[in-house]
């Protein structure tokens, strides 16, 4: 079997060398360029590098990634690690096997077709011939580029692709650590970055003369509006940054910050519309919402960074250390060439968080502390509130029937704070501590993410139902000052949330099932197949009223329309609250690399949806952020996650598809239509905490 | 108050002198340089950081050091001396139990507490011991499996 095509990362970085190394015996090390978010990724990449190798599992070491030696694969987010990196690394490894056997040929003067290897080992037949990977890989050019197709071990003959080893990072994080957070350098001082309170917030007084007095141990760094505590001891600098009130005073500067720029609204007509909707005969008019949400790592951001002789190393847990380096780089006024960017593991970040801005607080601080190392570590309430925050949006939903009951036009339009705010999109620097250093680089003009990256709020705006007509219009709303950046599946979430309710709502006005109903629009067979496995194994109709206050829900999208199907179905009920009690989801993502991290992420994607649905809205206090923590935030706990029962359809012939981000849309949907339809009143904003029922049920 | 305090930790005897309001976390990480206990939040809201001192599941991220005076602690780096550690380190990782694993040393201590108190727990007891945890990941399915799993072959080694 032959791939296909050249992913970009490769097409980038086509140098053997950059990928894979034979120098070390009886292993290979591999350097994938995409990151370990706890999805499990090294994992599975190790898995698709053994399998083209011949090779165990472990056999293969993982290098993290590091600006001076990594393959630039860019930001490790959009479902794409698999996709992108797995296929690189698979014709990587390819390459290299065809490279090992040439060589091998040579030195033995047999064809290569006559070889075969196990573990690195050479045979002719079952008979070792006394060469392996590593005695002929010093003949190898490994700085040769990837060229040209290769053959590929077919699907139908993988041995480790398709099956779930172990993790090969959990066991020892669970019982020594390992995390950024770990990492303790000699001489390493600790600090804590005083966050400004609001946007642009001026700095006006700092108190020297008490923060001595009581924290003699604590080092005061003021910058413009960037202040740290830097202290040998820890705790010292905890507790000096937990009393930061008593010698710190901040100012609102009227007009400092102002909205930045947008391109308007942009109009997408999505198919050519046979029936142009009017927009007073309409069946359906509808405005679904939520709010602002929280990454709400359980692990507070943390930095580490070492500056010495005009070298700045800096380690984080970012999602993309390449763009980050350009960046601090950038921010601090260093050449290129001298930052370094490594990558350390962190907790879950689900999306742009504080990782990228506690890296460049670490390495403003080094600066000031040549030949020291500094950790920076965030507080809770800094990680919950001054991180960037999921964006807030709404969508409304047009739609006209036909006689027959069928959707005849369909019009759908979102307004959305940005997602797309990473270390340097739109040409910005985008981490806080620059503002804080110079409030000019306060971006002046934000655009959405393109859609040949998915979009951001345009992410799943297009239905995936075959409407006559059927126009999408995006526009981004600039007009708070909160920063907003990406949060798993982006706009997905709401857009999947706003269609698959208008869905159930139109299905309702047409006295249709809900799953009838959208099986009557829907053409994209692999769609219908998992909305007809979700129906199964949850025993749909959702007409069903098993109990007073209990009801199914449905919902299904494909995420970014090119990615994984899912289709989820909720039993809900509603007393008090609403509770999720049992979620059925059926999913296509075509080959799993590993099957039970597909799982992991398509179970705890939703399990995190169910805690945005039900739980998760920051209110902001005059358009600022108030401080937060897990009492004023809470999210889901042991005690209200549903039975989840998963079911894959798997295609071994088909690429495999990112499934982080396919359960969240259609997740809300199910559990707000089932919520809906227990309450007999439509829910259509985000979160449905007890305080909404009761409004809602107050208005109607 | 005294300026010194004696306890436990992993088996072996510790001291710890000078500040004694620090909180024992901190202690442990940058003190003893053990890392595997995680600060979360530092609110006892998050659990990230719980120990098990004197065998019961107790938060350590705002725990002044100079309460534990003659306490016996064991942290996540302990679990593999004990029988019901190994069953529960084994069981996470048999069931992937965890995706970025942060929040699991507090989890897992919470369930080594729970399987010393209760050798067979009911799904209910398990949720009870694990609920004041939070885990973003959503990893619960996994973890409550793993601690099911590690009881059930706890059980029946002991047949």
């Amino acid at each position: 079997m032959t791939a296909a095509s050249t992913p970009k990362s490769l097409k980038d970085n086509p140098i053997l060398a950059r990928w894979i190394s034979f120098e070390v015996p009886g292993k290979v090390l591999i350097r994938p360029g995409k990151v370990e978010l706890g999805q499990g990724i090294l994992t599975a990449l190790a898995q698709i590098v053994a399998e083209e190798l011949d090779l165990s599992l472990g056999q293969i070491e993982i290098c993290s990634a590091d600006t001076a030696v990594s393959p630039d694969e860019g930001i490790t987010a959009g479902s794409q690690s698999i996709e992108m990196s797995g296929a690189s690394l698979r014709l990587v490894a390819a390459h290299a096997r065809a490279e090992l056997f040439q060589t091998a040929s040579r030195r033995l003067q047999a064809a290569p077709e006559i070889l075969s290897c196990r573990d690195g080992v050479f045979f002719r037949g079952v008979e070792p011939v006394g060469l392996d990977f590593w005695t002929v890989a010093a003949d190898v050019d490994w700085t040769k580029a990837v060229e040209g197709p290769i053959a590929v071990r077919a699907a139908a003959d993988y041995a480790i692709v398709g099956t779930s080893p172990l993790r090969l990072d959990l066991a020892v994080k669970i019982s020594r650590g390992g995390y950024i957070h770990d990492i303790a350098l000699e001489n390493m001082l600790h600090a804590r970055v005083v966050r400004q309170p609001f946007r642009l917030a001026r700095l006006t007084n700092a108190d020297t003369a008490w923060l001595s007095k009581h924290y003699p141990g604590v080092e005061l760094l003021c910058r413009q509006d960037f202040v740290a505590l830097v202290g040998p001891d820890e705790f010292d600098v905890q507790s000096a940054q937990a009393d930061a009130d008593a010698f710190l005073t901040w100012s609102e500067e009227s007009g400092r910050w102002q909205p930045a720029q947008t391109a308007g609204e942009m109009r997408a007509v999505i198919r050519d519309g046979e029936v142009p909707l009017s927009m007073t005969n309409l069946a359906l008019r509808a405005r679904y919402s939520r709010g602002y949400v929280a990454h709400g790592s359980i692990a507070p951001s943390c930095g580490l960074a070492f500056y010495e002789h005009g070298q700045l190393s800096v380690w984080t847990h970012s999602q993309g250390i390449f763009a980050l380096r350009d960046q601090i780089a950038a921010c601090l006024g260093f050449d290129v060439a001298n930052v370094r960017v490594v990558h350390a593991h962190g907790a879950g970040c689900y999306g742009h968080n504080g990782a990228d801005d506690a890296a460049l607080d670490a390495a403003i601080i080094a600066i000031d502390h040549a030949g020291i190392p500094v950790r920076v570590q965030w507080s809770r309430q800094d990680e919950l509130s001054r991180a960037p925050l999921g964006a807030a949006m709404s969508a409304e939903i047009g739609a006209a029937l036909d006689a027959a009951g069928s959707i005849s036009a369909w019009r759908m339009s979102v307004v959305s704070a940005p997602h797309a705010q990473r270390p340097g999109f739109g040409g910005h620097v985008n981490l806080t501590s620059a503002e804080a250093l110079d409030a000019r680089k306060l971006p002046g003009r934000v655009e959405d993410l393109p859609d040949v990256a998915g979009g951001g709020a345009s992410r799943n705006a297009a239905a995936i139902y075959d409407f006559p007509s059927h126009e999408v219009c995006v526009a981004l709303d600039t007009s708070s000052s909160v920063r907003t950046s990406s949060l798993r599946s982006l706009g997905a979430h709401l857009n999947v949330f706003a269609i698959e309710s208008a869905m159930d709502e139109l299905a309702e006005i047409a006295a249709a099932d809900p799953l009838e109903f959208r099986l009557r629009h829907l053409r994209d067979q692999r769609c219908r197949a998992v909305l007809e496995g979700a129906a199964k194994i949850s025993g749909w109709p959702g007409s069903r009223l098993a109990a007073e206050g209990q009801a199914l829900g449905i919902g299904v999208a494909r995420y970014k329309n090119k990615g994984a199907w899912l289709a989820a179905v909720a039993e809900v009920t509603v007393d008090e609250a609403v509770r999720v009690k049992r979620l059925w989801l059926c999913v296509d993502a075509g080959l799993l690399i590993n099957p039970e991290g597909a799982r992991n992420q398509v179970e705890g994607g939703a399990i995190q949806a169910i805690s945005w649905t039900l739980k998760e809205a920051i209110s902001l206090e005059n358009d600022r952020v108030p401080a937060l923590d897990w009492q004023s935030y809470p999210i889901l706990r042991f005690s209200d996650v549903p039975q989840i029962e998963t079911r894959f359809i798997v295609d071994r012939g088909s690429p495999p598809l990112g499934a982080g981000e396919a359960s969240q849309g259609p997740v809300a949907a199910a559990i707000a239509n089932a919520a809906s339809r227990a309450l007999g009143v439509r829910l259509r904003d985000l979160p449905l905490t007890r305080e909404r029922l009761i409004q809602i049920l107050t208005d109607s | 108050m005294t300026n010194r305090v004696q306890c436990q930790v992993n088996g072996a005897e510790v001291s710890f002198e000078g500040r004694l309001d620090e909180p024992l976390l901190l202690a442990l990480r940058n003190r003893l340089g053990l890392k595997a206990s995680h600060f979360g939040c530092g609110l006892e809201q998050c659990g990230a950081c719980v120990l098990s001192i004197d065998g019961q599941a107790r938060y350590s991220c705002a725990l002044p050091v100079s309460f534990l005076d003659g306490a016996s602690i064991v942290t996540p780096e302990g679990l593999a001396d004990d029988p019901v550690g190994r069953a529960l380190l084994e069981a996470f990782d048999a069931e992937h139990a965890g995706q970025c694993g942060y929040c699991l040393s507090g989890i897992v201590m919470s369930a080594f507490a729970l399987l010393k108190a209760n050798g067979s727990p009911t799904r209910e007891a398990v949720i009870e011991a694990l609920d004041r945890h939070l885990c973003r990941c959503g990893a619960h399915g996994g973890i409550l499996r793993a601690v099911e799993r590690a009881a059930k072959g706890l059980a029946e080694a002991s047949r």
